[in-house]
């Protein structure tokens, strides 16, 4: 029994004893950022960006499907939240404008891919540019400062300090839990795995896969919304090229952790353990004294490590 | 005899039936009714739209006219889905795959009829234990480990349609439909379906049974109907006809006369 669960929880076991090798590692190489608390709470206001990001796109991925574009998404979505905020004051209107911009962009993703028939890969990266440029025109190419938000209650929800630990930290274990049981509980989360392993037999099972693909692009959507606002306000500041950064690096976390391309099975706690690790390399490599110019070397060798290690232990690949 | 059995209504009918996919008439005025305990054999060339017959009474496909009707009732076929078919008792064994290869045998047994609270939450020792009692009953373990955690990609063929034919049966059905469930199978696995169809036709069920092999339709089946390009062109008792016959039939059609 014990080794039967061994063998069913192996991918997490290994993904959790990278991060443990690398933690071990920076910690010997520089104790004293590595031994003390900051670092892992500076990580706690970090990570949860591409975590949360992460969850929801591990579940278009284990669906089968792609989304290139909820970096533009996001601009579009804090921007909106910015504006609204600088000129209402309402910080509660701007949250609902940008979950509505959202969600109506990844219900649109899901329009193109379901109803259109558009590889998700194609529509999402059409969609990409679409909502970048929007964004950029619609803010003139100008950033937008909402400094004087800090300080507010809602600032103080969103990513304020509840005893010492960063709200978004709060806000990802919320939506991991939720979301874990709805993958591995929940009759909508046997119907994504359905979906992406066998999308003509999971129609003959009856299930709705245009609905269930629907769903999902639109819950991309909202997250990438919900994490744009998160930004900004950890931020003060809305910025034309907002989100940018996180496109590979949510890919990145989501294939360290073991999820599969091609659909059909995946894993949200290897996702969280990938983003982890993703998050801690670069400040593990600076105060060990190398230059930043190493993350992305080490970034890469990791990935390509770790999808090596699946595609020859766990056959990984396409048979 | 056959009277007494034409006397309740058919448990399914399907009435001037017709089918285009993008042009091409795939089906054509089809009028088929199944009764209580009859086996009909429907056989006809690749491509005859035997499939897509089946679709059509499955929910799969709408067809483009005609009517289904179920206990004498008229179905309405714009809420006619897969899930209907099955909770008014038609299950279905399709040609192609219908199980999730990389997902666990629990869950395919009960994929688009999960077991769940009022919040959606499956009901998953429950489903664990109904697959046991399914693998235990239909598909023979022999000494093989599986359990319902097993991944239906670690399964032999014989032991796939054993979890399909076996979820047919654990869910009550009154009307099974198989379409070629012997292509593919070593002869012990043919009999074990044939066995199985014999079964459901003496417990009052009935059963559409497609196959290429005249032998096995013959065996089974009471009544014989023939498609040939869309179009149903001959249905025979199985007593008015013999397998050499019926055999002789087929090859005519196949051969492009009528
Ligand atoms: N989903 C579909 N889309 C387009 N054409 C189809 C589809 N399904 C079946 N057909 C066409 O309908 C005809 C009948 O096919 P089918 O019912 O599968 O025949 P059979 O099962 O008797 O071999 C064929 O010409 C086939 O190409
Ligand atoms: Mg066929």
């Amino acid at each position: 029994m014990g080794a039967g669960i061994l063998r069913t929880y192996r991918l997490q076991v290994g993904i959790t004893a990278v991060l443990a090798v690398l933690l071990a590692l920076f910690a010997v190489l520089s104790p004293q950022t590595f031994l003390g608390g900051r670092i892992y709470l500076s990580f706690l206001s970090t990570i949860p960006f591409i975590a949360i990001l992460a969850l929801g796109l591990t579940f278009l991925v284990i669906a089968g499907e792609l989304d290139m574009s909820f970096p533009s998404l996001m601009a579009m979505a804090g921007l909106l939240f910015a504006e609204i905020y600088l000129r209402t004051a309402s910080p509660w209107l701007g949250l609902f404008a940008a979950l509505a911009v959202g969600g109506l962009g990844g219900f649109i993703n899901g329009v193109l891919v379901v109803k259109v028939g558009v590889p998700s890969i194609i529509a999402t990266i059409g969609t990409q540019f679409f909502w970048r440029g929007l964004s950029a025109l619609l803010a003139s190419g100008l950033a937008r400062n909402i400094a004087a938000i800090r300080g507010t209650d809602f600032h103080q929800l969103m990513v304020g300090r509840v005893l010492g630990i960063p709200a978004q930290a709060l806000w990802f274990l919320v939506l991991a839990v939720f979301l874990a049981l709805l993958l591995n509980r929940h009759v909508f989360g046997e119907r994504v795995l359905f979906t992406g392993d066998n999308l003509r037999a999971a129609r003959l099972n009856g299930v709705d896969t245009d609905r269930v693909r629907l769903m999902l692009f639109t819950m991309m959507g909202l997250l990438s919304a919900f994490v744009a606002v998160l930004v900004c306000l950890e931020m003060g500041n809305w910025w034309p090229t907002q989100g940018e950064g996180y496109l590979l690096l949510v890919f990145a976390a989501i294939f360290i952790g073991g999820t599969s391309v091609f659909g059909g099975r995946g894993t949200l706690y290897g996702t969280c353990v990938g983003a982890i690790i993703i998050g801690i390399i670069e400040a593990g490599i600076i105060s060990a004294g190398f230059s930043g110019f190493w993350t992305r070397l080490v970034h890469g060798l990791i990935i390509v490590v770790s999808v090596s290690v699946y595609a020859t232990i766990f056959r990984t690949g396409r048979s | 005899m056959r009277s007494s059995v034409q006397d309740r209504p058919p448990i399914l009918e399907l009435r001037g039936v017709g089918k285009s996919f993008r042009g091409t008439v795939a089906l054509r005025e089809i009028h088929l009714a199944v009764h209580p305990g009859e086996v009909v054999g429907l056989v006809g060339d690749n491509g005859a739209g035997k499939s897509t017959l089946i679709k059509i009474l499955s929910g799969v496909h709408r067809p483009d006219s005609g009517s289904l009707l179920i206990d004498g009732v008229a179905v309405d076929l714009s809420r006619y889905g897969v899930a209907q078919a099955r909770s008014m008792g038609i299950e279905t064994l399709f040609q192609e795959s219908t199980l999730g290869e990389q997902q666990p045998l629990w869950r395919n047994i009960f994929v688009g009829r999960a077991l769940v609270n009022r919040w959606g939450m499956l009901r998953v020792a429950e489903e664990k234990r109904v697959t046991m009692e399914i693998l235990r009953r239909y598909v023979g373990l022999q000494g093989r480990a599986i359990t319902a955690d097993t991944p239906v990609q670690t399964l032999s063929g014989g032991e796939r349609q054993g979890v399909a034919i076996g979820r047919a049966m654990y869910f009550d059905a009154r009307l099974v439909v198989l379409d070629e469930p012997t292509t593919a199978l070593s002869l012990g696995e043919v009999d074990r379906v044939l066995t199985f169809i014999e079964q459901l036709s003496a417990q009052g069920r009935a059963c559409i049974l497609i196959s290429h092999n005249v032998g096995h339709i013959y065996r089974v089946a009471s009544r014989f109907i023939i498609l040939d390009r869309g179009e149903m062109v001959a249905s025979c008792d199985r007593q008015d006809i013999s397998l050499a016959d019926l055999h002789g039939r087929l090859l005519q059609i196949h051969a492009g006369g009528r």
